[in-house]
């Protein structure tokens, strides 16, 4: 006897499936920016780049460059001012930023002019004889030196390295800390570093002329509100500048925004030569001038009751975002707003925000964007409460953690927290990371005179950024003339073509993450079918696809927004199908079920429709429908998460749509020797909401977690005080490697959310936020220190060591 | 050009130069690497490569296994005019014993050298060297002598060559030489190569009864240059120890054999008598901390 298909309704979402990108990628088939053909006829170009940290520029001579055979054009300055505009930015200044340097260079590997040739070599041996004279002018490099009096000023219209300083307040901070009876504070700096992917920036470039516009090709990631930053720079309008993706990315962790000023500078050196441009970013430009997360300086002081518990917090903060405030900065900052008092409840807060320029490289999106910045000091506050308290480290994050039963909580800053029971993820964490062992670790190294030590870190992971946080940085009154700002919009477009095969499209820019599988998943559950039977079309064309500002691939926010609006384009197509499949087996659109590639009802036993003979009736025989059935089979939907509203009149804010929790045990040793720091054992717990693909979000929980490592130990952008760089290979920019990470024990809970469509929230920036800070905890209780400064390179820490009394035990 | 720590080390960079055979391209449209314009000839014997020298002297750079002049070919820190290929010549290419020595000719790669099985018992320190030096993909490529013509003072080949007393021997159109170890590292990236000589091979003397062997370094991390590297020889009345990514060169002492407190102070005394490198990487006194933290290591390890 024949099952009944409602019998064996298989759900692809929540398994491990594999990945469906693998085949391609690991035959050789991948689809990179570098390896696509271009027309015949391309040319391409080298950058010629400002040596000085700061200096005015005199004049440029591109005549022996141009002399020389092969190359075809230069593009300097003035092609720039003709043609183009400076890139629009989210704080009113007096500072312009233009894709090449007009007046002053304010950074080391700062474009100054373009070569385009017939090939890289030329291009590079022409861009050797461009002369350029600078007049050098003193850099400003140390955040501390951005706001002393005298100090040379990057902008001088500005008058003042400080392009942006906001106040809030949250409840009562002033109350809170006047009775307080404890206060802790902490100054601590975050440096600059980076997530650096495989594969650098490519732009392919052609001017198209007439009125034509621009087409572009390039691994730009998004967000594609910066489309609009490039369309307005190149002053055409949207549909004008013609953005395409390929289908694979070499890595991006954020980094690929910074493609968007290249994206403006290709387009120009193609309207220059007349012909298509290719430019592929090298390592020593990509580390050199390509972007860094926002080295931020924070005083934190928090006002705390005899127990441990945090009534208030107070956060004086300082972001460096070099020598431009490129958009979308400043959103390091203003990402984590709603949530910066992390996943504590904390009734008041004060906040400073301070944006700085200095002599170096314009920051921007790195892997974490703002919440490594955020917990390196918040947590490295609350293991301070912890020591200066005499409590356990543990049982002050106990206390200060919201109450499982207050979900969804709306955090004094905005941050509307949507589900969680972070009490559950701590047991959890313990029980199966055994927290008992590592403390009997830690009692027996210390006896045995070894510095042994344990550090925590509590999270909340944003993901789906609200697209209005950034006008947070606008007084309320600024925000009231320009208009609210909000959402998140994610799309998607499903459709099923006369043999009945269903593909989905998406705007989601992906870097590897296996968005085809997933989606491949969301999509097949809908209609009964078998993940390969979806085809998943992730290239990403501004001027073809449905998109809005938010699209792209960033702020965690795939499995929450676009999984779940290609899960809503499905269901939309679905209504669509039952419709007419209730007609043709006589029962109710709701009772019609779809499984193994069957289409039946499940109330009455009867006839089955093969799912491709249905569909197919949508292409052939549309005039068979009732009235109300629209021809055709492909549904767009738009969806925004309802809770991202605009900032209040009182500067609340709701950042992200969900908020994952991380909670982190990390256990090190500190060689006495070479000052090394072991990590010897690493839990880390999870709760991203329902998890779509188990194996993908460990995949996204070990790249962050390796990257937390990076940052913690390894990898920081080295500047002298001249501002000269000095981090511009992989010799002296350290990025771990596997001998180097141990394998982290991974916890999971789903606690879904209730504001995506599927429950899911993201998973891929935990552990770059709270990977840091946990390591630097446990090597603060391993050394008993205070002051810890990343990444904890065995040369810091031994100085660290040396610091120490010497003939006193550390631990006493 | 931009500056970084690898590209601000001295070099010697030799002007772009016209003259050379033919078009010098390896493959003029690959666009992924871009060295500024060279000759290139594939050298097939000694005597061809010294010819080429002979000609060409300072503005040509010999190629051996490339892994460390092909990055600097690929950023413009070096721009020769002629890049003269040994890694085929098949005279060039030989290990043997001869006399007291083991001798390296200038194509062998490290990773024949390191899988030698006779290494053990020939030149020990070499065979406990080498896990440490770079990845094995990195030795499977470089060789032995081109990391001596390299002459970074980090690299574990010419702290080993120092360690044992090795000597080079160095050829030109018209001579030869023996040059020790000690008097061929001149500083950073600076040996006691003439522009129209070669690095023909290199003698690492063979075991000797009585000397054991100890290596140790330490790097940020696994196959990355050290921050400080030791190789000890140490017989029962005398101890050699040598020190490499210290100062710009590697730095040898020799001492009775001493242990206990007398050791402590002696390493001690050495580690700052040395002109120990500040860099981005490490401070000096970190260096000098792990000159006397791997000193005693490598020594009290040797075997």
């Amino acid at each position: 006897m024949q099952a009944s298909p409602s019998q064996s309704i298989v759900v692809n979402v929540g398994q491990s499936l594999e990945r469906l990108e693998d085949y391609a990628l690991l035959t050789g088939r991948g689809q990179f920016a570098d390896d696509l053909g271009v027309k015949p006829g391309t040319l391409h170009a080298a950058i010629v780049r400002s040596p000085h940290a700061h200096a005015r520029l005199i004049g440029i001579d591109a005549s022996a460059a141009l002399a020389l055979e092969g190359v075809r054009a230069v593009l300097t300055r003035d092609d720039v001012m003709q043609w183009a505009a400076p890139f629009a930015v989210g704080v009113k200044q007096p500072m312009e930023h233009w894709c090449l340097a007009v007046d002053k260079v304010r950074y080391v590997g700062e474009p100054v002019a373009v070569v385009i040739a017939e090939d890289r070599y030329v291009a590079e041996d022409g861009a050797d004889l461009v002369s350029v004279e600078y007049e050098p002018l003193p850099a400003v490099v140390d955040i501390r030196d951005t706001v002393e009096a005298g100090a040379p000023v990057l902008h001088e219209k500005v008058g003042s390295n400080v392009v942006s300083d906001r106040s809030f307040r949250y409840g009562d901070p002033e109350a809170a800390f006047a009775l307080a009876p404890r206060r802790v504070s902490l100054t601590i700096e975050y440096p600059r570093n980076s997530c650096t992917p495989i594969e650098c920036n490519v732009v392919v470039a052609e001017y198209l002329g007439g009125d034509d516009g621009y087409d572009v090709l390039s691994n730009f990631m998004g967000p594609f509100s910066l489309h609009t930053v490039m369309a307005l720079a190149l002053k055409v309008a949207g549909a004008k500048l013609r953005h395409r993706t390929p289908r694979d990315s070499g890595g991006s962790f954020g980094v690929k925004q910074s493609a968007l000023p290249y994206v403006v500078l290709m387009c120009l050196a193609s309207r220059k030569a007349g012909a298509p441009v290719k430019w592929v970013e090298d390592r020593l430009e990509h580390l050199t001038a390509a972007t860094s997360a926002t080295a931020r300086l924070t005083t934190i002081e928090a006002a705390v009751h005899a127990d441990g518990k945090i009534e208030a917090l107070r956060y004086h903060q300082f972001d460096e975002c070099g020598g431009y405030l490129r958009a979308p900065e400043p959103a390091t900052f203003y990402r984590m707003h709603g949530c910066l008092t992390g996943p504590y409840a904390i009734p008041n807060l004060q906040v400073r925000n301070r944006v700085v320029l200095t002599n170096k490289t314009p920051s921007g999106l790195v892997r974490g964007f703002g919440g490594p910045q955020v917990y390196f000091a918040l947590e490295r506050l609350v293991q301070r409460i912890s020591v200066e308290l005499g409590i356990d480290h543990l049982e002050v994050i106990r206390r200060n953690l919201v109450p499982a039963n207050a979900f969804p909580y709306r955090a004094v800053a905005g941050g509307l927290l949507d589900s969680g029971n972070y009490q559950a993820a701590l047991s959890k964490a313990q029980s199966e990371g055994d927290l008992q062992e590592l403390y009997r670790r830690r009692d027996e190294a210390r006896k045995a005179g070894k510095l042994y030590g344990i550090g925590f870190a509590a999270i909340v992971e944003p993901s789906i950024s609200n697209m209005g946080y950034i006008t947070t940085v606008m007084t309320p009154e600024a925000r009231a003339k320009a208009g609210p700002k909000n959402g998140a919009i994610a799309s998607a477009t499903v459709a099923i073509d006369p043999l009945g095969s269903v593909s989905v499209i998406v705007a989601s820019a992906p870097a590897g993450q296996g968005h085809r599988t997933v989606l491949a998943q969301v999509v097949s559950d809908v209609f009964g079918l078998r993940p390969q039977d979806i085809t998943v079309n992730v290239e990403f064309d501004t001027q073809k696809d449905a998109w809005s500002i938010a699209a792209g691939n960033y702020s965690s926010r795939f499995a929450g927004a676009v999984a779940g609006t290609a899960h809503l384009a499905a269901q939309k197509l679905k209504a669509k199908l039952c419709a007419v499949a209730a007609s043709q087996l006589k029962c109710q659109p709701d009772d019609i079920a779809f499984a193994q590639g069957k289409v039946f009802s499940t109330q009455a036993p009867g006839p089955t429709l093969p799912f491709n003979r249905l569909t197919a009736a949508f292409h052939w025989s549309p005039g068979t429908f009732d009235e109300g059935i629209a021809p055709g089979l492909r549904e767009t939907v738009f969806w925004t998460p309802d809770v991202l509203t605009a900032p209040d009149e009182r500067d609340r804010i709701n950042t992200s749509a969900a908020y994952g929790f991380v909670f982190d045990i990390c256990a090190v040793e500190v060689d006495r020797s070479t000052a090394r720091v072991r990590i010897d054992k690493y839990i880390t717990t999870h709760d991203a909401g329902r998890l779509l693909n188990p194996a993908l979000a460990d995949g996204q929980i070990r790249g962050g977690f390796a990257q937390g490592v990076g940052a913690a130990l390894f990898e920081e952008f080295h500047y002298d005080e001249d501002g000269n760089f000095q981090s511009g290979t992989f010799a002296d920019y350290l990025v771990p490697t596997t001998c180097e990470i141990p394998t982290p024990v991974i916890v999971h809970l789903e606690t879904p959310s209730p504001f995506t469509p599927l429950g899911a929230k993201g998973v891929g920036e935990g552990n770059n936020m709270s990977t840091p800070v946990a390591i630097a905890n446990a090597v603060a209780d391993a050394l008993s220190v205070r002051d810890i400064k990343l990444p904890l390179t065995a040369p810091r820490v031994h100085a660290l060591l040396t610091t120490l009394t010497t003939s006193e035990p550390i631990h006493a | 050009m931009i500056k970084s720590s690898l590209l601000t080390r001295p070099l010697p960079l030799a002007p772009l130069a016209g003259k050379g055979w033919g078009e010098g391209r390896i493959t003029a449209h690959d666009s992924s690497m871009k060295p500024a314009p060279f000759a290139y000839l594939r050298a097939a014997s000694a005597e061809e490569a010294l010819s080429a020298l002979n000609e060409f002297g300072g503005d040509s750079r010999i190629l051996a296994g490339g892994q460390s002049l092909m990055p600097m070919l690929a950023m413009r820190i070096v721009q020769p005019s002629c890049l003269i290929d040994i890694s085929r010549t098949e005279d060039l290419n030989y290990i043997r014993v001869a006399d007291d020595h083991l001798t390296i000719g200038a194509a062998a790669t490290q990773a024949t050298v390191e899988w030698r099985p006779t290494l053990a018992q020939e030149v020990p320190l070499l065979k406990i060297a080498f896990p440490w030096i770079s990845h094995f993909q990195i030795r499977n490529r470089g060789t032995l002598c081109g990391s001596m013509a390299h002459a970074d003072p980090s690299a574990e080949l010419p702290l080993c060559l120092l360690a044992l007393g090795g000597e080079l021997l160095l050829r030109s159109h018209r001579a030869q030489r023996i040059v020790p170890a000690k008097e061929f590292f001149q500083g950073m990236l600076q040996t006691a190569l003439e522009s129209s000589e070669l690095l023909v091979e290199v003698h690492f003397p063979l075991r000797q009864p009585g000397q054991r062997y100890g290596f140790t370094e330490f790097a940020q991390r696994h196959g990355d240059f050290a921050i400080v590297a030791v190789a000890a020889v140490v017989t029962d009345n005398a101890i050699r120890l040598a020190v490499g990514g210290v100062e710009d060169r590697p730095h040898a002492i020799n001492w009775p054999n001493l242990n206990g407190s007398a050791l402590s102070d002696a390493l001690d005394e050495f580690s700052k008598s040395l002109d120990a490198r500040d860099d981005p990487h490490a401070s000096a006194e970190y260096r000098r901390h792990l000159v006397r933290e791997l000193g005693r290591r490598a020594i009290s390890e040797a075997c």
